[in-house]
């Protein structure tokens, strides 16, 4: 657990960037569901997913007529600058920088561009280039949003040292001295930055000064340790033992740098020939986990201070001992080597579950099949080997998505084939039936727009005769039909029968003309009556016209895209294979010759123990003779 | 023995030299690593191109606007009760059951939105029941379920659940 503790400070330490949801822990919640759907995907490091989705909503927004309307729209800048730096997270530095290249080159607010200049240099930084991130900064101008200010400056100062102008770095850092959440960080700097300077006086006192913070974040407590050990290292160089030996006593013992402090506490007193006191951490060190390289360091100065004591004997048994111990390192570490070749490495990698963790490169030795892990904790802790172990596990990813694409597009081929199945005997017949049924509804609503436009003009010019009923008509034209056969031509009818025809017509003009009002208005209630069944219609025409259109949408015009898609991810999964290979027979290599090193490390110090136990055998021997001759 | 000292020392600068640079291998070259991670950055984007166009055409092909609904969940800020799973059902029909992993629950909390249902309905009525099993601020567990009708027409239709211990808030778009 120890030595995991090591690691993960160290990773802590070497990197300056934070995860993403640490930097967002309380954002501003958008109220586009989809770009909060991105940032659900972010915050749970699901960086494929979170870019892939931001993306689609990016473009879906700049495709719109009326953007403005969107609800993306107000956090355009936001959703830029996110998917930067998901890009980031996710390791397309290219992408990322073109990501964030547009927003400074876009029509953007100077806080805004501001703040994309600042982190297009933190990519720089990152990626080694520190030369591209100063030149980012100087593009720096105007106002800065609050929230940036010290982190930019301090970016500023890492830029700096990291091209040897420490000189500007010392004159920055001074101003950040009292920001609380730069604390340690500013101070161990301005030591490193004033010794490289060759103030070492001045360097020296803030690396002492860091040494001998107090507090409770356990950041700020790594680095004062961190602080200790680099001032410690220094003052044993120097040969100022006793200084040393203060500085690195300072160091936490249960700390993640406590065992080399420890290993130098030691050599502290030792070199002062305080061999007792010595033993003292030493011992502590020589109990720890036996893969660290300062734990294995303690196995032969434990053995050497007891024969500077002149306890031979004990000094002989504990040279054994760390003979046995080693012997067996070697071992361990000759069948990890030969684990590593046999790929069982990679396979566990591969399995991918312990991704799971946050601290899932840590994590990696518990994993049973890959005991290989054990001594490689120091190599994972490494920029380039843990980018190559992610790069290596995000190929496997994108295999496996390409993979369940490869099925997919066989389902959606079935789907398709199915599809048009079902549809293309069905479809010929009911568009027949859909075109007559068409041409019956255009004749229905021509008629009734005749009838509406007919009772519109009968408000202004009014035609009770037009509203006469279908009995009204039929006597109308009997009572007419009785006229014309008692007035036949020429002749004239009996004044009694033409005055009761007449009266018979004034009848039926009366009851017309006094119910016209009444007429029209349930007439037009019929209509009314008579849109809501045409709405109805509508919406059926409209429905089927739209399921209709669906039906054929729903198998046609996919072939091509399938039929391209398929060759892409063909293409794609060639290019992940080989590059999984590549990358995998890269870490491979470095992990190989990374226990290679340590196994030949530990075979020096097998040969040093050897003809050491010889030696103290040697002396327990003659002393022993010595005290029987004196006796 | 002053030998021995010696090289001890020497090997603990050794060491510590090795603790604080990046210690990678001979035959591993800062090009290599460079020029690969350059391989890898371009089938990542090139993949996410795939995954955009198979995302268009996968909505397309399965979830047509006219029949499609998209249920999102979210949380509501401030309400320290904890989700452990959901349940909805349309119609009766259940559709989903949801189990909430830490980190999902995490990233609720930090304001993230997810979508939790991708699927197809007819257009007109539905009625939606949602069921949210959780835990309180002080541990007891608690459920809460509610139902809404929705209406679904020819556009896409997108509900979204905000969940809280005293309420399940429904937000029709």
């Amino acid at each position: 657990m120890f030595r995991l503790a090591v690691i993960a400070i160290s990773l802590l330490l070497a990197s300056s960037s934070v995860s993403f949801a640490a930097e967002n822990a309380s954002p501003q919640r958008s109220k586009d569901l989809y770009f909060s759907e991105a940032l659900y995907y972010a915050f749970q490091e699901e960086w494929f997913e979170a870019i892939s989705r931001l993306d689609t909503e990016l473009a879906l927004s700049k495709e719109l007529d009326e953007p403005e309307l969107d609800t993306l729209y107000s956090y355009l800048d936001q959703a830029e600058f996110d998917i930067g730096d998901f890009e980031l997270y996710y390791r397309m530095h290219h992408r990322a920088g073109r990501a964030i290249q547009a927003v400074i080159e876009g029509n953007v607010d100077e806080k805004v561009r501001n703040e994309a200049i600042f982190r297009l240099a933190r990519i720089f930084f990152q990626k080694e280039q520190p030369g591209n991130a100063f030149h980012a900064l100087e593009r720096i101008s105007g106002e800065v949003p609050e929230n940036i200010i010290d982190d930019l400056a301090f970016l500023r100062t890492q830029v700096l040292m990291a091209n040897g102008r420490f000189e500007e770095a010392v004159n920055i850092l001074k101003q950040l001295e009292g920001v609380k959440s730069l604390e340690g960080f500013t101070s161990y700097n301005l030591g490193i930055a004033l010794l490289n300077e060759g103030k070492t006086k001045e360097g020296r006192q803030y690396l002492d000064r860091t040494g001998l913070l107090q507090s409770d974040n356990p950041v700020t407590l790594a680095i004062k340790d961190k602080s200790n050990l680099v001032l410690g290292d220094k003052m044993l160089n120097e040969k100022d033992f006793t200084g040393a030996k203060e500085v690195l006593d300072r160091v936490r013992l249960e700390g993640p740098f406590s065992n080399r402090a420890l290993l130098g506490s030691g050599w502290a007193d030792a070199s002062q020939e305080n061999y007792e006191k010595a033993l003292v951490p030493w011992t502590i060190l020589a109990d720890r986990e036996l893969t660290d390289p300062s734990v294995q360091e303690a196995l032969v100065a434990v053995p050497y201070a007891y024969g500077k004591l002149n306890v031979y004997s004990k000094s002989a048994l504990l040279y054994g001992k760390a003979l046995n111990s080693f012997g067996q390192e070697i071992d361990k570490l000759s069948d990890s080597i030969k684990s590593i070749r046999e790929g069982t490495f990679l396979n566990a990698l591969a399995r991918g579950e312990f991704k799971q963790d946050a601290n899932w490169v840590v994590k990696l030795r518990n994993l049973p099949e890959s005991p290989e892990t054990y001594y490689l904790l120091d190599l994972m802790a490494s920029h380039d080997f843990q980018e190559s172990l992610k790069n290596y596990l995000d190929l496997e990813q994108l295999r496996r998505k390409l993979k369940t694409w490869t099925k997919d597009l066989a389902a959606y081929s079935d789907i398709i084939e199915k599809r048009r199945s079902y549809y293309e005997p069905l479809i010929p017949g009911i568009d027949a039936q859909f075109r007559k049924l068409d041409s019956q509804m255009r004749l229905r609503l021509e008629q009734k727009d005749h009838i509406e436009q007919r009772l519109q003009s009968m408000l202004v010019a009014p035609r009770p005769d037009y509203l006469a009923t279908a009995e009204e008509r039929i006597i109308g034209q009997r009572i007419e039909r009785l006229f014309q056969s008692a007035n036949p031509l020429g002749k004239e009818a009996s004044g009694s029968i033409t005055a009761r025809i007449k009266r018979l017509r004034g009848v039926l003009d009366w009851t017309i003309y006094t119910e016209y009002d009444q007429r029209l208005t349930d007439a037009y209630k019929n209509l009314h009556k008579l849109n809501v069944v045409v709405e109805m219609l509508r919406r059926q025409y409209t429905d089927f016209v739209r399921t209709r259109q669906a039906a054929t949408q729903s198998y046609q015009g996919y072939d091509d895209i399938i039929r391209r898609q398929q060759i892409r991810i063909a293409t794609a999964t060639e290019k992940t294979e080989k590059l999984m290979a590549q990358q995998g027979h890269m870490i491979e290599t470095m992990a190989v010759n990374e226990l290679s090193k340590r196994r030949e490390r530990l075979e020096e110090f097998q040969v040093k123990a050897r003809f050491a136990m010889a030696d103290s055998y040697d002396r327990a021997t003659r002393a022993q003779a010595r005290k029987e001759a004196g006796q | 023995m002053k030998k021995f000292i010696k090289k001890i020392m020497a090997g603990i600068a050794v060491m510590l030299l090795l603790m604080t640079t990046t210690a990678l291998a001979e035959e591993v070259s800062r090009e290599q690593i460079k020029g690969l991670d350059e391989q890898v950055q371009e089938i990542k984007s090139d993949v996410l191109s795939i995954a955009a166009e198979l995302n268009k055409l996968e909505e397309k092909l399965l979830y047509p606007s006219h029949t499609q609904i998209a249920i999102f969940v979210s949380l509501t800020p401030e309400d320290e009760s904890q989700v452990d799973y959901v349940d909805i059902s349309i119609d009766g029909d259940p559709i989903i059951h949801h189990i909430y992993t830490f980190k999902e629950l995490e990233a609720l909390q930090k304001g993230g939105v997810q979508r939790i249902y991708t699927g197809n309905v007819t257009t007109g009525n539905h009625e939606m029941m949602v069921t949210f099993n959780g835990k309180s601020a002080g541990g007891s567990d608690f459920q809460k379920t509610e139902t809404i009708q929705v209406e679904k027409d020819v556009a896409p239709k997108i509900v979204e659940i905000v969940l809280a211990q005293e309420s399940i808030t429904f937000r029709d778009r």
